[in-house]
């Protein structure tokens, strides 16, 4: 028996799950491996008892630190059986980047340290890989930009879940090779991200699989709602004024927008909601240009930039980042690729995080939304990094200077030195 | 001109159980309407009440998405096939 099937054999049944309401037309649908209503074709999501016992700041405080210290606003009505101990990444304070950006305190939250796989992507994956388990299904996998790929291969691996994971041909090296890795059925399709996701979608269908972004989604997506949940503890149960967030698919903006609701509805934190602002590159900016025209119709865009990890020309929840961004007072900002790759490196030199493109972009839109006015001088400014930069060391070639190469010679380390 | 239409499992009660249908017209609204005519309960998941694609489903013809061409004008050719996923997936 091989190590996977013998993890297999020993799976234990994940808790029961809760049901899922659609965001459009409220029709309630019994736990099943179903993302879109089948009324109307809406998003499912997670419906919550409303007379379900919530914890105080103390009782959270006293849990592991993970994500599932929040369960009571995850989906499983039970304890987690896989994928315990991703989450509760560092909240980092950067005084360097408060004064560039005009602001009291701007801090980072940094899931370029996440567990296991080096960015927000194992938050999603961790719920969806427990309702998987929780609804029987054994075969998972997904339509990635490269994070999500990486998530998935590791978390199933470790579940022991067989995985068929779905990229485009071209990813970045680094996000193929920490995918494959793992041992999943990985495929690179020629196509886009958008072209891998419409083909995961028929996937789902014929084959029954728990595609984590697709038939999972609902599930999936409240997994991003423990980054706002983290901030706000992290604070000391407090939210911030303004959140800068990268937008790829724009579910990460909207659950930040309902986890905070979430955590302000349960008492646990007081005051206005934070402004919520959506950072894209240029070359694929659909949702900045949605906030912007303010119409509601989504235009999709055919990506073309190095953010390849943010590169969906087609978002699925555009339209309620959108919605999310106005309704908390904030506003959108898309970024050129020489701009995003000087925000990796900001990032680097005044926080010591090496992020990703996706990292870049929400740096770079930072410090372009402080330009335009939007930030004011009391404010305390998150910027969520969601990647790491070692997956994507492609987008530095160029940008950093050239590196002496010396013999083991004292003297040539003194002609280096301006003061020797 | 004759096509296949293929539409998600969510909407397959809505269409006998089926999933790979043939259709005809001219263009992918006229398939669409030629599906609608014959399954009338889908019509509401396919076309919004201006008669222009439901924003919950996406149409692809030959693996494009229609929005890059002409939407529902754009022409359809013998043998050509339209897949329908729902919109909320992804990212």
């Amino acid at each position: 028996m091989s190590p996977s099937s013998a993890a297999r054999a020993v799976l234990p049944a994940g808790p029961a799950l809760v049901p899922q309401t659609c965001r459009l037309c409220g029709a309630v649908s019994e736990p099943a491996p179903v993302a879109v209503c089948a009324e109307c074709l809406g998003p499912l999501e997670p419906t919550y008892e409303k007379s379900r016992r919530l914890p105080t700041r103390q009782e959270i405080a006293r849990r592991a630190p993970s994500l599932w210290r929040y369960r009571e606003w995850l989906p499983l009505l039970g304890e987690p059986t896989v994928s315990l101990d991703s989450g509760f990444t560092p909240l980092v304070e950067v005084p360097v980047l408060a004064r560039k950006l005009g602001v009291a305190r701007a801090f980072v939250k940094n899931d370029a340290v996440s567990h296991p796989t080096l960015s927000f992507k194992d938050r999603v994956v961790a719920t969806a890989l427990n309702a998987a388990v929780a609804l029987g299904v054994r075969t998972v996998g997904c339509a990635s930009t490269g994070n999500l790929a990486n998530a998935v291969a590791a978390q199933a691996a470790r579940a022991g879940l067989s995985s068929w994971i779905f990229i485009p041909h071209d990813l970045e090296l680094g996000k193929v090779v920490g995918t494959a890795v793992y041992g999943p059925n990985l495929v690179r399709v020629r196509g886009t991200y958008d072209d891998v996701n419409r083909l995961c979608a028929q996937v789902a269908d014929r084959f029954g699989w728990g595609l984590v972004n697709i038939n999972l989604r609902g599930y999936y997506g409240e997994g991003s709602k423990t980054m706002a949940f983290e901030i706000a503890e992290q604070l000391g149960w407090r939210l911030p004024s303004a959140v800068v967030v990268p937008m790829a698919g724009g579910s990460l903006l909207t659950k930040l927008h309902k986890g905070f609701a979430e955590f302000a509805s349960a008492g646990l934190v007081e005051g206005p909601a934070p402004r919520l602002y959506g950072a894209q590159a240029s070359g694929c900016a659909p949702i900045v240009d949605l906030v912007r025209r303010g119409d509601g119709v989504l235009r999709p865009v055919v990506p073309d930039t190095i953010a390849r990890s943010i590169a969906i020309g087609n978002p699925a929840d555009g339209r309620f980042a959108s919605a999310a961004i106005r309704a908390s007072g904030g506003w959108a900002q898309a970024v050129a690729d020489p701009h995003l790759v000087e925000g990796i490196r900001t990032l680097a030199r005044d926080a010591g995080i090496f992020t990703e493109t996706a990292g870049g972009t929400t740096v770079a839109a930072a410090l372009q939304l402080a330009r335009g006015g939007h930030f004011r001088p009391d404010d305390e400014v998150v910027l969520c990094i969601t990647g790491n930069g070692l997956k994507t060391v492609e987008a530095l070639q160029g940008a950093l200077p050239e590196t002496p190469v010396i013999a083991p010679r004292l003297a040539e380390v003194a002609a280096l030195v301006p003061s020797a | 001109m004759s096509v296949q239409i293929r539409i998600p499992g969510v909407l397959a009660p809505l269409t006998g159980g089926q999933t790979a249908l043939q259709a005809s017209g001219a263009t992918v609204g006229e398939v669409v309407a030629d599906l609608a005519g014959r399954f009338p309960r889908i019509a509401g998941k396919l076309r919004d009440a201006r008669g222009e694609p439901y924003p919950y489903v996406v149409f692809y013809l030959n693996d494009d998405d229609i929005r890059f061409h002409s939407g529902f004008q754009t022409a359809v050719k013998d043998g050509d096939e339209i897949v329908v996923v729902p919109a909320i997936a992804g990212g």
